[in-house]
């Protein structure tokens, strides 16, 4: 009974979508308060009702209520408690609620976190995020169901896939989903902008706080899906560019660009058609993923089981949604751009302006590499696959420009041309990245390439300049000239986790040494500077898996630095084996060890890798996140508020 | 000036034509570099009988299946039952290539399951696999009577696909049936 309550919430949160999408745009378009006043309640009830219906998906999973056919494929009796919750979220249909109930979340919030915009334009931004919901949610009654009953109920269930039974795992979905999902509110702002004729600078302020939260969470999903390959998948790399890592990555991408293009928006009420274009493309890039995974119409290691008439409705939904707002975008944007003002050469708007190009242009690099063996096989021309080295190539040609050139950025100002200064100011940061990047790489590992140098050197030009003024206001607290706002220490935070990252990311790929070996118990063998013992290979029973552990010591000058266990598991009900491996974590560098194949006579195949500074891919990932929570958090986005709050108290008579 | 609006929309419909195109592919399906080119040579120890051998000339003359199997493989067992009533049901030869297996497990599973095949090679390094491009087992290839290969299937064979996949091939081969009736 309790399941079908849930299909139940389900269909009534159809319903109350279908209002919101309608009846909200109808009341804009005819200036109908009474109809635009149901877009907040209406709002509300979906997002209580989806709540229900994810809630009761979850009752089932920790019931073991195996009568549900989605309940028998991806749980078990054994499976602990936290991974019950997990596996909710773990396969096609219970991923499509949580999809849903994230983005009626974040409408909620736009419900509530919009009473300082005009009625009419929150009521148009409703009911286009109304539109997106209405599509999910038919997608989720008609072709994937979660609450699918099976008759007679199966006695045990299927178990969760071993890959996903992690704490990686648990938290990755959720937050990546907030990030691309969120994409949709600055993607409704944007057409609410269209469907209105009007965007004013005001408009951009609302906006870009919901843009740098959904890329906050983008930011963060990301680095932990990758974090969770890197120690999960047992080969310790940490960036694959798999299609389905492609597809979350897209739209930072371009989430990226656009937080740069709102500011100049905001800022100077110029590039406003292209920001509006950015937008729609960002949430457009995180349908595409969501078809790109869910199509099957790409080979990925982590798609999910695909289906094409799933393929076929995403299609549907991509094509209404992203071809109804780009042709909306056709007929309506030249009217948007009225004044588009001049700016000099050296200035933040030309330097915003080659961010916003570099980012397309990377983006647009990693949308064909991705694309690309679709495109061959749809023209008949062959099959192929498209590797990290294209990638790789791609990705770095306009990023490495773009990072030497947000150094210099930050520093300048609006409009006008500061040349001079910028050079005297910027001297200092370049000339320490410049001696510490050239001499650094050869007295810690004792040599290094052109590229290498090339990184570093720019990793900490980035991390020099965005640390130059906030050293600066720490120095001379009397004489320096304003204190920044949350706005600035979220930009230059953001920018040195940048910097960290770049800095990460060169030295892992240049300085890691990887060793795959095999040895014998009491074998003793030199890793870099490290010395391995194999002590000890012992059987351990877990809750749901057995596994093989090894246990080896590792020695460096003769003094023992530590211990590390990997383990070898197989999970009980699917049976399929899973490394586990060992890390002994540090700021300097990770030591990794996983166990491979039994090799006969006592013999295992090992993978042991020293990696330096890979913490520093994701402390970057979490750097950048967390400048934009300080941007967020900036109070010019709450300004207004107050502002028209004491407005609206001093005459009420004109508001009722 | 439209046309600067209109880019983003042209852009995405040639997206969206790929992608509609793109649905009814299938990106895992590999076709074999073999099709259509004479079989590899190969001559291998009988499964059975180590000092016979088996080869090319085995297949010559007829149109016949090469079936790649070996005991540690889960999709063997699986396609196994479906050999042996296909080897009862037409005069099709079967032929099997048991791949990097033990002999002695192999022999007890044809006589505990079965055996479908007229002959199995015993490729015990796995070289004749290599040459014959085998991804993983099962496999099983349709060879013509001139020795040419007609069609190759990855993972166990199912009376679906035979049904689908090798009974039209067979007819075209064939003609009519004569390669399938049973002698008896």
């Amino acid at each position: 009974m309790i399941p079908e309550i849930g299909q139940f919430a389900l269909i009534l949160a159809l319903g109350l979508a279908f209002i919101q999408a309608i009846i909200p745009l109808l009341g804009a378009l005819w200036r109908r308060g009474d109809l635009i006043a149901i877009a907040r309640p209406a709002a509300t009830g979906q997002f209580i009702f989806v709540m229900a219906a994810f809630i009761v998906l979850c009752h089932s999973f920790l019931n073991n209520d195996f009568s549900v056919l989605y309940v028998v494929t991806n749980s078990n009796t054994a499976l602990p408690t936290p991974y019950k919750i997990a596996a909710v979220w773990s396969a096609h249909e219970g991923s499509l609620l949580l999809w849903i109930l994230i983005l009626s979340t974040w409408t909620l919030a736009v419900a509530v976190g919009s009473r300082r915009l005009p009625d009419e334009f929150a009521a148009r931004v409703l009911g286009v995020l109304g539109i997106v919901s209405v599509g999910m949610l038919l997608f989720t009654l008609l072709t994937s169901n979660p609450f699918e009953r099976i008759f007679p109920s199966a006695i045990e269930g299927n178990d969760l896939n071993p890959l996903l039974q992690d704490p990686g795992l648990v938290m990755h979905p959720p937050i990546l989903y907030a990030g691309y999902v969120g994409l949709a509110v600055p993607f409704a702002f944007a057409v609410a902008a269209l469907l209105t004729g009007k965007l004013s600078q005001d408009w951009a302020r609302w906006t870009r706080p919901w843009t740098v939260s959904a890329w906050m969470f983008l930011t963060v999903g990301i680095a932990l899906g990758s974090w969770w390959a890197y120690y999960e998948l047992g080969w310790g790399g940490w960036w694959f560019w798999d299609p389905v890592e492609n597809a979350s990555f897209m739209p930072w991408l371009a989430g990226t660009a656009l937080i740069h293009s709102l500011a100049v928006t905001e800022r100077r009420g110029i590039f406003k058609s292209w920001t509006i274009l950015l937008a729609i493309t960002a949430f457009s890039l995180s349908l595409l993923g969501t078809f790109l995974v869910r199509s099957g119409i790409l080979v990925s290691v982590h798609a999910f089981a695909s289906d094409p008439a799933r393929g076929l409705f995403i299609l549907l939904l991509l094509g209404t949604i992203t071809g109804g707002s780009l042709t909306l975008y056709a007929f309506r944007a030249r009217h948007l751009t009225v004044v588009e003002g001049g700016f000099r050469l050296v200035s933040r708007e030309s330097f915003l302006l080659m961010n916003n190009i570099l980012l397309v242009v990377a983006t647009a690099a990693v949308l064909f590499g991705t694309l690309y063996p679709l495109f061959l096989d749809a023209l008949g021309m062959g099959k192929i696959s498209v590797g990290p080295p294209y990638f790789n190539a791609v990705f770095v040609i306009p990023m490495l420009p773009l990072a030497a050139l947000v150094g210099v950025g930050m520093h300048t100002s609006w409009l006008r041309m500061s040349g001079e200064p910028l050079s005297r100011r910027l001297l200092f940061p370049a000339g320490i990245a410049l001696i510490v990047g050239l001499i650094f790489p050869f007295i810690v590992f004792g040599q290094a390439g052109a590229l290498t140098l090339i990184g570093i050197v720019t990793g900490l030009w980035v991390i020099a300049s965005s640390l130059l003024e906030p050293i600066k206001r720490a120095l001379r607290k009397d004489s320096a000239p304003m204190p920044l706002t949350r706005g600035q220490w979220g930009m230059y935070l953001a920018h040195l986790g940048v910097g960290v990252f770049i800095l990460g990311a060169t030295v892992t790929s240049s300085y890691t040494i990887e060793t795959d070996s095999s040895a014998v118990l009491g074998d003793r063998w030199q890793v870099g500077e490290y010395e391995l013992v194999f002590r000890d290979l012992r059987r351990i029973e877990g809750v749901n898996y057995e596994a093989t552990e090894g246990e080896f010591e590792v020695w460096r000058d003769n003094q023992l630095m530590t211990i590390l266990r990997p383990q070898k598991r197989i999970y009980r009900v699917q049976t399929s084996p899973m490394t586990e491996a060992a890390i002994d974590v540090g700021w300097g560098r990770d030591l990794f060890v996983a166990l491979g194949e039994p090799l006969g006579a006592g013999a295992w195949s090992l993978r042991v890798q020293i990696k330096p500074l890979i913490r520093f891919i994701w402390l970057g990932a979490l750097i950048m996140a967390f400048g934009g929570l300080l941007a967020v958090m900036d109070p010019r986005y709450r300004v207004q508020r107050t502002r028209e709050q004491g407005n609206l108290r001093k005459k009420p008579t004109k508001t009722i | 000036m439209m046309w600067r609006y209109l880019m983003p929309l042209g852009i995405f419909i040639v997206l969206t034509a790929f992608f509609v195109k793109g649905l009814s592919l299938n990106p895992r399906y590999v076709p074999s570099p073999l099709l259509g080119k004479p079989a590899p040579e190969f001559e291998l120890p009988r499964l059975k009988d180590p000092n016979s051998k088996l080869g090319n000339i085995d297949f010559e003359g007829q149109v016949a299946l090469f079936n790649v199997w070996a005991t540690w493989c889960v999709g063997c067992r699986q396609e196994h039952s479906f050999l042996v009533e296909l080897s009862q049901e037409n005069n099709i030869p079967i032929y099997g290539l048991n791949w990097k297996d033990d002999r002695d497990a192999a022999l007890d599973w044809l006589s505990s399951l079965g055996d479908p095949y007229v002959g199995s090679a015993f490729d015990e390094i796995g070289d004749t696999a290599i040459d014959w491009g085998v991804y993983g087992a099962p496999e099983t290839f349709l060879l013509a009577s001139d020795g040419t290969v007609l069609y190759k299937h990855i993972a166990p064979l199912t009376r679906e696909i035979w049904t689908s996949e090798f009974l039209p091939r067979i007819i075209a081969e064939c003609g009519t049936l004569p390669c399938l009736e049973l002698d008896n």
